[in-house]
């Protein structure tokens, strides 16, 4: 059976990168006696898929990854012998089953939210606000991604879900994670900042990634972690 | 959570922030105001590198074990960071307190090869701790080095205020007593490394002067004050299946360069390969008792949750109980979905068979280390392999399935002749020979690959070759020539292919292996001129180090070209390892005359091992 397994990384592990992470995973799952399904042949791998990749530096509060498994016991039992072989600044916070055929963490992802807080010692240069008020009422605003390979450009308008500040230091916002049209926090803080002549300084704000969805039945997004069932 | 010693600008803009971030599963925090020690062990290189390291695991879990001690660990900070840090003058720090490296009482450096020596000055000098032991105070940890280098510990002597000479697991804690005591009661530096003498094994290289004569052959090596033993003697576990062991390992975040559990099956080694440094330091052979091994295996794996696990020691093939240990290990890792990767073991069938079930023989390699050319050359150097073995083992293997066959030579061995570096193409087409009698047309898979790589030979402290001279770079590089032109002369050439190592490295490690105090000069120039990592080839700058010979007036040659005679005084004749002078200078001799020496096994030798008391196969 496929399981969901929610958890939030802080601290220092957030300079662990994407693939590290995935091996400290397969580990802790051997560590904690997870009846995990693996793989055939000569180098048997658990059957494991991550959502959405947070870049270094990042912290989360919801992230996924679904593994086969091939018996469970409670959610809650199955979390806390996890729990017990985490990191400090990495928690387990919630499991779910699976239905037969839903889609995997990874290929579900189509929006994640973000909260950005100057640290301390640093303060935003613009108005946040006003700043914001800006974005919005713009039809079009431009952001170049430029590759090693080609020079992309976007439209952060059609990008964006929701975009506000909870305080004069901290922004939130709600944008595309979908593997097609993923968008960095930081391009739009580039773009915010871009409009008062400003670079914007990432090494001034703590990016936390807060939750990350999928398409809702209905339309709009659903969190990751209320896909599927409680056990 | 701890606060990190590195800023979060720097860990976004460095590779791999991981390195220096600690808090990896298995690591262990202390409260400092609780314990009496801290200790911070080094292996001198990147990360990676390091973590990969057993030894450092065995005394990281060792020192934890006392109640009254931290342990914790630093590596050497690529160049990278190590920019960054000089710059900003970010002190050096160890990875679980994320505190100076200076703030603590001792700094345990593993000295694993020569070509870390400019690391272990980078370490220092990020530290804030002066590079030269006598410029030292308390204000500084006492810097302790240990591992297979220190058994020369001559050309970095003046770096260190000392040397733990053998096996870490019986001494230290014997030390940390004496440090508490002597701290206690307010004793200068200098004192306590005078006392610290008296513990057996330990070496403190500024108790002992050094004269030289006119040549620069070491004319007297003695201890300054009369309380300071004239040798020092190698220390030995001689309860390797009752000693510390670190179940639990620590785990790194990122990808460690040996990603896997390592199970130490024994120590030492009975074959008596005349060029082996390892074969006469570790001696006498003790084995591991499988059972213990089987437990171990077991809690490593639930400690750990690793998808790989090897076992290591110097001749696998050669540990009493392997059959019985593989069979366990291919049950309990085949449950758990544990991969199992062999060391190299002698190709015969129960290797083959083992081999076939745990891993894809399309896909894996066998290696025969041969070593030399030829019989006679093999049996200068008295590695017993014979052809009719080699050619035996890989007829078995190709009727198996395999196609590829790696073979590890040595070039510039002592006597070696044109016709030895002939036998290696030579031997070579007879393998693929083999292959070809062996596989009929139909079952082939393409060509055999066979790979041949040679290494140059470096004559290394306590082997019988420690006095044959080492070849110059221009005679290697002509025998890497003559090794070429002998494979592509072969009729099965097209299946041969051919690795051989860089001359330059080589030539300074030989002089590292066997320098005396005065190399701690050039080391010091080297370094700060800008050599560091030099095991790395982006970073190795040969012409640098030339000029720090130069600099102090020092040849190569004199250290790497000339014979040395039996009665010279060499730099680490203090150490007493069990293994005796006699014992070497006569199997220099029999080398010289070609003369075979059994395998301890067969016949004792005399080696003067048995003096500890504990190995398998010594008897008096």
């Amino acid at each position: 059976m496929k399981l969901r397994i929610k958890f939030s990384k802080k601290g220092p592990l957030r300079f662990i990168g994407h693939l590290d992470i995935m091996r400290y995973f397969q580990k802790a799952i051997r560590r904690s006696d997870i009846d995990i399904a693996y793989s055939t042949g000569f180098s048997p791998h658990q059957i494991m898929s991550f959502a959405a990749p947070l870049g270094v530096g990042v912290e989360s509060e919801g992230e996924y990854f679904d593994i086969e498994a091939n018996s469970v016991t409670t959610a809650e039992d199955m979390i806390a012998r996890l729990n017990n072989e985490m990191a400090e600044g990495m928690v387990i916070t919630g499991m779910r089953i699976l239905s037969d055929d839903a889609k995997n963490a990874m290929a579900s992802v189509k929006a994640a939210s973000y909260r950005l807080n100057w640290k301390d010692g640093h303060a935003p240069d613009y108005d946040l606000t006003e700043a914001i008020s800006q974005f919005l009422v713009r039809d079009e605003v431009l952001y170049t991604k430029k590759t090693a390979k080609s020079v992309i450009e976007r439209n952060l308008k059609e990008a964006v879900f929701e975009l506000k500040a909870l305080d004069d230091r901290t922004i939130y916002m709600l944008v595309d994670a979908s593997s097609a049209g993923n968008v960095k926090p930081g391009a739009v803080m580039e773009c915010l900042a871009g409009f008062y002549g400003k670079e914007y300084d990432s090494n001034a704000v703590q990016v936390t990634r807060e939750d990350t969805f999928t398409d809702a039945p209905n339309g709009g997004y659903i969190s990751l972690g209320e896909v599927g069932d409680v056990f | 959570m701890r606060q990190l010693a590195l800023s979060d600008e720097i860990l976004m803009k460095i590779e791999k922030p991981a390195r220096y971030i600690g808090h990896e599963i298995n690591s262990v925090i202390k409260d400092k105001n609780a314990v009496d020690v801290r200790f911070c062990m080094c292996f001198p290189d990147v990360y990676e590198i390091g973590m990969s390291h057993l030894g450092i695991q065995i005394l990281y879990d060792m020192f934890n074990s006392f109640e009254d001690t931290w342990c914790e660990r630093v590596y050497s900070p690529w160049p990278d960071l190590d920019g960054i840090m000089r710059e900003e003058k970010i002190p050096l720090f160890a990875l679980e307190s994320q505190e100076p490296v200076k703030s603590m009482d001792f700094l345990g450096i593993t000295l694993q090869y020569e070509m870390c020596y400019t690391n272990i000055l980078q370490v220092l000098d990020l530290a804030g701790i002066p590079l030269i032991n006598t410029e030292r105070t308390w204000e500084d940890p006492i810097v302790i080095g240990g591992g297979p280098c220190s058994y020369n510990p001559e050309p970095i002597a003046p770096f260190f205020d000392l040397f733990y000479i053998g096996e870490g697991e019986t001494q230290y804690r014997a030390l940390l007593d004496l440090y508490k005591k002597d701290r206690a009661a307010g004793v200068s530096r200098e004192e306590f490394l005078r006392h610290a003498t008296n513990i057996p094994g330990i070496y403190a290289p500024s108790c002992y002067e050094v004269s030289y004569d006119a040549k620069g052959i070491i004319s007297e090596f003695k201890p300054k004050f009369e309380d300071i033993p004239v040798k020092v003697r190698k220390e030995v576990e001689t309860k390797l299946s009752d000693t510390y062991y670190p179940v639990k390992p620590v785990i790194p975040f990122i990808k460690s360069t040996q990603d896997r559990l390592v199970l130490e099956i024994q120590r030492g080694c009975t074959r008596g390969c005349r060029f082996c440094q390892a074969g006469q330091l570790y001696r006498p052979i003790r084995e591991r008792d499988v059972e213990v091994l089987k437990q171990y295996a077991k809690e490593l794996i639930e400690n750990t949750g690793h998808e790989e696990i090897s076992l290591s020691s110097l001749s696998s093939s050669d540990y009493s109980r392997l059959e019985e240990l593989l069979l366990f290990l291919i049950e309990e890792c085949s449950k758990k979905k544990i991969n199992i990767s062999l060391p190299s073991l002698r190709i015969d069938a129960f290797s083959l068979d083992i081999m076939s079930k745990i891993q894809d023989v399309k896909k894996t390699s066998l290696t025969f280390a041969p070593e030399a050319g030829t019989q006679r050359m093999r049996n200068v150097i008295n590695k017993g392999l014979t052809e009719e073995v080699i050619l035996d083992g890989a007829k078995l293997a190709f009727e198996g399935g395999w196609n590829k066959v790696k073979l590890y030579f040595m070039l510039g061995l002592p006597l070696e002749t044109d016709e030895d570096i002939a036998g290696i193409g030579a031997l070579c087409n007879e393998i693929a020979k083999v292959y070809y009698e062996t596989v009929p047309k139909e079952k082939r898979n393409g060509r055999v690959q066979i790979t041949a790589s040679t290494s140059f030979f470096i004559p290394k402290p306590f082997t019988p070759f420690q006095w044959a001279p080492m070849n110059s770079q221009a005679d290697f590089r002509e025998k890497a020539y003559k090794t070429r032109q002998g494979i592509i002369s072969q009729l099965n050439q097209k299946s041969i292919k051919y690795n051989w190592h860089d001359t330059d490295v080589s030539v300074l490690e030989g002089v590292f292996a066997r320098g005396d105090r005065r190399i701690a000069n050039v080391i010091l120039d080297a370094y700060k001129s800008g050599c560091v990592f030099d095991a790395w080839n982006e970073y190795f700058h040969y012409d640098k180090w030339l000029d720090a010979f130069e600099k102090n007036g020092l040849g190569i040659a004199f250290y790497n070209e000339r014979e040395r005679s039996t009665d010279e005084i060499l730099p680490w004749d203090f150490i007493d390892i069990g293994v005796t002078k006699t014992f070497l200078k006569r199997e220099w001799e029999r080398a010289q005359k070609g003369e075979v020496t059994p395998n301890c096994k067969e016949k004792c030798q005399g080696c003067g091992a048995a003096v500890y008391g504990s190995g398998k196969f010594c008897f008096e």
